[in-house]
């Protein structure tokens, strides 16, 4: 019997659930006397409610309860930020009093017996304002400094950084690229839409919510409502997609929970897609000057990038688009300025590789552009300026295997046989174009806790309030903790998504293998060790059959100090192939090859899911993905899943593939792992634009790659 | 949704009966076949008829093809025209606009009458958060003149709408001179369908000809050997699944490698399915070679009026009646 | 723009679109009219209606607005056909109907009676995975798993259908199911493995 189950493609334990329908998601656990909640959102970008008549919709059929501003209880909203709420502002508030700030703001609730009734009934609110000037045009900002800049990890960053002599060296450099990129605005867009179901029992209150985070959405429900967080309990075991939707509580969980509330009753909430465009945040407009100079050479000699994004007016979200520019080239003169647009939107949030996709977009396509310049191949390039260490925080990193992605993509790919001449590469009509880009992001490592609990019967039930949005948390943790017990995988059940479960971080940002896998490993351990000793017995079996009751462990794990003393981030390489019909506009990917150095890997089947997954969502990024901002009034015209193109099966590329390059981190956390699913997602829209380029010779520096932009 | 009253008539007459009426806004009873457009609309409050008449099992759905050319009953399905041998033989162009439509689930659920009466995926249209749109909402204003329109149509526009007529199929056919069967209590007319849908002008929310209690009970096309030499060219953002961005219809009849006669007509561009004559005219008697081709194209553009974004399509549309023609005349 | 930088003509559409000062700007969901506000009250007459779901007739009260997924996901709690944007433009919802692939999104309930209708929970053989149901957890051809169902139900009627000749085919004839996990080249594996199954075309 083998017990080593970290590094083999084992199938998904939750597999059977997801293949019969029997999975169930946030809005799927009906309860007895539940009603359904639809909220009515304001049509304005700002001003004021200056009337609101729900009279109408209280006479509809089957309505319980409308809440608006007027009617709803003052919440006491007391202060909590998680780690994924913007650190400067102040959380939206919902139906506390008349003033709108943005297009689609919740300004009434309506809850009925039935969905059908409770949408009509919304539709019969009838609501007057007095607008205010607004702002909403993104090119017509002032973007202004912001307070303070936070990747998604909790870093705290300056906005603005500077080493050396930026402007001085880019003036004297005999090579140079100065350009704009621009990055729109793109939404999460989740297949599960985002739901919650909320019921009280006198002061306690049970959520089952789409979330990343139970423990947060709990503590911050808590605060809203001012009632003790042990009182909320946030039940979400399966997450159906989110990509960072799902980190902050949004207002609807607030709603559901009013309502439920009011009605004194269950109440579920489920937005609809248009919904989804207005409330649970999306990934800024980002526009970025990159400006880079270089010695005939090739060696870097400045790197200046500047970008702002927009944010709304309540909040400062700002997010990591610089990081990568600060290390991710050996260059002794640096100046990064991070700038934020205020505007009357909902607040941004971490989607997909925040950051790293956007600012890895400017920093990459610039890379190549000054690899056009110099005649250099772009490889040749990024050897040539590769670090010996992080040259902004003075650290070595704790692994960085850029070089052995580069070989090994490269290799694969057949990057050798590429003419570096643009518009060489013909297939009939079409026009051939191969390009690359360098991804990398950056690896945390949070405090999680996990129980183990070994039963006679030589079962372990193994918890840590962890979520699954899709990468596989019940399975790697299953054969992490089986490893680590020593059991087959059979007799090891992990349970996730339940505030009653230990403490876990966040589901985000790629930290859930290497912290919550961590607690499990150590949890496991103790356990094993505790049965063996408690049992006087060499076999677990043995031992727990003579313990005859369950053993139990518990561990929180804590990071060390190996953040002050490494620079710690996963590192890769994408090369694309791209068709590009010269005539009508359109591109097509034909080859995606990745290579990551993703430290330890725990699945490989797991893990080359989410790395295709990234892929595919970069795709979307590159060449279709655009949420459309009307600038006359913030609305989105665009709001749904037809005239927002998002990746389709035929936009796959017949060759995709994943390559894990062996990668020992011994420093980054106790298991050596890094996760995947941010960084697949990055370096893939540069590659492919890249590759646009190689194949037509122009330059697409504002996303998507529409057919429009390569006539 | 808006209520309404679901009315399931057993026969024809009965539901002409409810003198329901498609393809404009304000009417209080519409009809509903395969639901896949009424659905959305429905759902999304752009239409709130107090009353539904479902056609369901009302209308013919046979598609019949004899020595005067095709016949489609209304209610055949997407996905019936689509796969019909002989309409893959000898109208190709009718089963490559099909192929390229939709998704195969809403090919199986779509009939021919709803395809041709389907809304115009105007963003705004479609948003009722949008209280400016002639279309919906009659004297409102137009919200796509002066704001986002890469969607919108630039041909056959008016001040008062520029919404893109969405229908892939609905090309194709008005490329192949097809006509549009409609009955109402009174008795049978045919109409063509070129003439068909209506210019916005100043009443875009009037999108066809057709009368209250009318409905399509067939399309039919003329026979014609150039329906054989035909092809059906779309462009999009993504590679399927997406409304065109442009779409080409043509049909040759070719004498060696000379034109003969030719059709063309273009999707994506056009308030309604929108026949080029011109460019028939031009392309008649000359060669495939890639210069008479354009010259040719070039004509597409007579009239045509962008609004900012949309602008790319005025010199898409006659690349894509060139690559569509040099696809047809490569035919056997 | 900001507000004061806007033509009149725009002043005029904005203060529309906007609602500004006039009545009537409801809103997500339509601007209603006052006619339509005064027949809010009247309830639509709740329709009777025989549904025949994976073999078992269900008899249900129904509004009349009721979608075919909503009538199986709120009132017969199956709730294995998800719902993605009940609008056609996902396929999580996706069916077969006498057979074929429909969105039950799209449907209203009251006319599908007399159809049989299997949604995944009709897939299996009782404690035996349909074919394809099993490529999918062995080729890992999803991650969150909320487009599964409707993957395997398209994935089913793809390979009945004769459109599972080749990975191009496949990928075609799938594209009105989106996956934003990016499982794709995961589920064309799976649909290649089960159309090579000899049961595959059996189920469903
Ligand atoms: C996600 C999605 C993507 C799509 N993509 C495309 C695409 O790429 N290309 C394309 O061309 N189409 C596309 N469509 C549109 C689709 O083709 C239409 O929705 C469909 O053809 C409508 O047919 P139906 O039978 O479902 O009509 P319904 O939705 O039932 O009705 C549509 C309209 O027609 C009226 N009507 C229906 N039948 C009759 C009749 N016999 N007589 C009088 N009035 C009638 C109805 O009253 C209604 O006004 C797409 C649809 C969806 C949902
Ligand atoms: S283009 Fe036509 S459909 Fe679109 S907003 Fe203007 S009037 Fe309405
Ligand atoms: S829910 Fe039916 S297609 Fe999206
Ligand atoms: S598996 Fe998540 S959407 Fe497909």
């Amino acid at each position: 019997m083998t017990t080593a189950f970290i590094g083999q493609p084992v199938s998904r334990v939750d597999g059977r659930q997801k293949v019969t329908g029997a999975a169930r998601y946030a809005a799927e656990f009906d309860l007895p006397r539940q009603a359904h909640g639809a909220i009515v959102r304001s049509t304005v970008a700002n001003g004021r409610i200056a009337s609101i008549d729900s009279a109408a919709a209280e006479r509809g059929p089957g309505v319980v309860a409308v809440l608006t501003h007027r009617n709803a209880p003052r919440l006491p909203y007391s202060p909590h930020k998680g780690a994924v709420d913007p650190q400067v502002g102040e959380r939206l508030h919902v139906l506390q009093d008349d003033r709108v700030s943005h297009q689609g703001q919740p300004i009434a609730l309506v809850i009925a017996d039935t969905v059908e009734q409770a949408r009509h009934a919304a539709a019969l609110v009838r609501v007057t304002y007095t607008p205010e000037s607004w702002t909403t045009d993104i090119t017509r900002v002032a973007p202004v400094q912001p307070t303070q800049q936070k990747t998604d990890q909790g870093e705290v960053r300056p906005p603005a950084t500077r080493r050396g002599d930026p402007e001085g060296a880019l003036a004297s450099a005999e090579v140079k690229v100065e350009q704009t990129y621009i990055h729109p605005r793109e939404n999460h867009n989740p297949i599960e839409m985002h739901a919650t179901i909320a019921a009280w029992d006198g002061d306690r209150l049970t959520l089952w919510d789409k979330t990343q985070w139970v423990h947060n959405t709990a503590e911050e429900i808590a605060a809203v409502f001012g009632i003790p967080a042990q009182n909320v309990r946030v039940i979400s075991p399966f997450v159906g997609g989110a990509f960072g939707s799902s980190l902050r509580t949004w207002p609807h969980v607030t709603l559901a929970a009013l309502g439920a509330r009011a009605a004194g009753r269950p109440v579920k909430v489920m937005l609809s897609r248009r919904e989804m465009y207005y409330g649970v945040g999306y990934r800024p407009h980002t526009v970025q000057q990159v400006a880079l100079g270089a010695s005939r050479d090739g060696r870097l000699a400045a790197i200046m990038h500047d970008g702002y994004q927009e944010t709304s007016t309540y909040e400062e979200f700002s997010e990591a688009l610089l990081n990568a520019s600060r290390f991710l080239y050996s260059c002794p003169n640096v100046d990064t300025r991070h700038r934020l647009a205020r505007m009357n939107v909902h607040t941004p949030t971490y989607m997909r590789a925040p950051g790293e996709a956007s600012g890895v977009f400017a920093l990459e396509s610039a890379m190549d552009e000054l690899a056009v310049a110099l005649n250099m191949d772009p490889v040749e390039l990024r050897l040539l300026n590769e670090p010996e260490r992080d040259e902004f925080k003075k650290l070595p990193f704790s692994s960085r295997s850029t070089r052995a992605c580069y070989r090994a993509a490269a290799e694969r790919f057949g990057w050798s046989r590429r003419s570096a001449q643009p518009r060489s590469m013909r297939d009939g009509r079409l026009l051939i174009g191969w390009g690359m880009a360098t991804a990398t992001y950056p690896m945390n490592f949070a405090p999680a806790s996990a129980m183990a609990r070994l039963l006679p019967d030589g079962t372990a039930e193994v918890t840590s309030a962890a979520s699954d949005m899709g990468p596989g948390t019940w399975t790697s943790m299953t054969q992490v903790a089986a490893e680590a017990l020593g059991l087959p995988i059979e007799r090891v059940k992990f349970v996730l998504g339940d505030t009653r479960l230990p403490n876990a971080p966040v589901h985000g940002g790629s930290l859930t293998m290497a912290s919550v896998g961590s607690a499990v490993q150590a949890a496991c351990r103790k356990a094993r060790e505790d049965a063996l000793a408690r049992g006087g017995a060499n076999d677990l079996l043995e031992a727990v059959r003579r313990i005859g009751q369950p053993v139990e462990a518990s561990v929180d794990t804590n990071p060390g100090d190996e953040s002050q003393r490494f620079s710690m981030h996963a590192f890769g390489a994408v090369f694309v192939e791209v068709a590009v019909d010269p005539d009508l506009g359109e591109t097509r990917v034909r080859s995606m090859v990745g290579a990551y150095g993703a430290g330890r890997i725990v699945n490989p089947k797991l893990t080359r899911s989410q790395c295709i997954g990234g892929m595919i969502g970069g795709i979307g990024m590159a060449l279709m993905e655009h949420a459309v901002l009307d600038a006359r009034n913030g609305r989105v015209p665009n709001a749904n899943l037809a005239e927002y193109p998002v990746p389709v099966h035929a936009d796959t590329p017949p060759v995709m593939e994943a390559i894990f390059v062996e990668e020992h981190d011994l420093h980054v956390n106790p298991l050596g792992v890094k996760g995947v699913g941010e960084i697949a997602m990055v370096g893939v829209a540069p590659a492919i634009t890249n590759a646009i380029f190689h194949a037509t010779g122009k330059r697409i520096r504002e996303l998507p790659a529409t057919p429009d932009k390569l006539l | 949704m808006h209520p309404f009253t679901l009315e399931r008539p057993r026969d024809l007459p009965a539901a002409l009966a409810f003198g329901a009426q498609a393809g404009r806004n304000d009417a209080p009873a519409e009809y509903i076949a395969g639901g896949t457009d009424m659905v959305q609309l429905l759902q999304e409050y752009v239409r709130r008829p107090d009353r539904l008449i479902s056609l369901a099992g009302l209308l013919d759905n046979r598609v019949e093809i004899g020595p005067q050319g095709l016949r489609l009953g209304a209610a055949a399905t997407m996905a019936d025209v689509a796969a019909h041998p002989r309409i893959i033989e000898q109208f190709p162009v009718i089963s490559e606009a099909l192929l390229n439509s939709a998704s195969p689930q809403v090919r199986n659920q779509a009939t021919m009458g709803g395809n041709l009466l389907q809304r115009t995926r105007c963003p705004y249209f479609r948003d009722v958060g949008y209280a400016a749109c002639n279309k919906r909402a009659p004297g409102s204003g137009c919200a796509a003149v002066g704001g986002e329109n890469r969607w919108h149509a630039v041909l056959g526009t008016s001040e008062h709408c520029i919404a893109a007529n969405p229908s892939d199929l609905a090309v194709a056919l008005v490329a192949l001179g097809a006509s549009v069967e409609v009955r109402r209590a009174g008795g049978d007319r045919t109409v063509p369908l070129a003439e068909f849908h209506r210019l916005p002008g100043d009443a875009p929310h009037l999108e066809t000809v057709l009368e209250p209690g009318e409905v399509i009970t067939a399309i039919t096309v003329p026979a014609s050997p150039m329906a054989r030499r035909s092809h059906y060219l779309k462009v999009r953002d993504r590679a399927s699944f997406e409304f065109a961005v442009v779409s080409a219809a043509v049909a040759l009849d070719m004498d060696g490698g000379t034109i003969r006669q030719a059709r063309v007509a273009l999707g994506g561009v056009g308030t309604k399915p929108w026949r080029v004559p011109r460019v028939e005219a031009a392309l008649a008697g000359g060669g495939l070679d890639p210069a008479a081709l354009r010259r040719a194209a070039a004509l597409a553009a007579d009239g045509a009026q962008g609004r900012g974004h949309n602008d790319f399509k005025i010199e898409l549309m006659q690349r894509a009646i060139v690559r569509a023609v040099e696809i047809a005349g490569a035919r056997a | 723009m900001s507000s004061d930088e806007i033509t009149r003509r725009e002043v005029l559409v904005l203060t529309a679109a906007t609602g500004g000062l006039l009545a009537g700007g409801q809103l997500m969901w339509g601007p209603v009219s006052p006619a339509a506000a005064q027949d809010a009250a009247s309830t639509p007459t709740p329709l009777e209606v025989m549904l025949r779901i994976n073999g078992k007739e269900h008899r249900l009260t129904l509004d009349p607005r009721t979608t075919l997924l909503d009538a199986v996901r709120e009132h017969l709690h199956l709730t294995g056909s998800k719902k993605g944007c009940g609008l056609g433009q996902c396929g999580a919802c996706t069916v077969l109907m006498d057979g074929k692939r429909v969105k039950s999104c799209l449907s209203l309930a009251a006319l599908m009676e007399g159809r049989e209708i299997t949604t995944i929970e009709g897939l299996a053989q009782g404690e035996v995975l349909h074919p394809l149901q099993a490529a999918f957890i062995e080729r890992d051809a999803f991650q969150c798993g909320y487009c599964t169902s409707g993957q395997i139900m398209a994935g089913v009627a793809c390979i009945n259908e004769g459109h599972a000749g080749s990975p191009e085919e496949i990928r075609e004839w799938m594209s009105g199911n989106l996956c934003r996990c990016g499982a794709y080249d995961h589920i064309v594996a799976a649909i290649q493995d089960a159309a090579a199954a000899p049961s595959a075309t059996q189920g469903g």
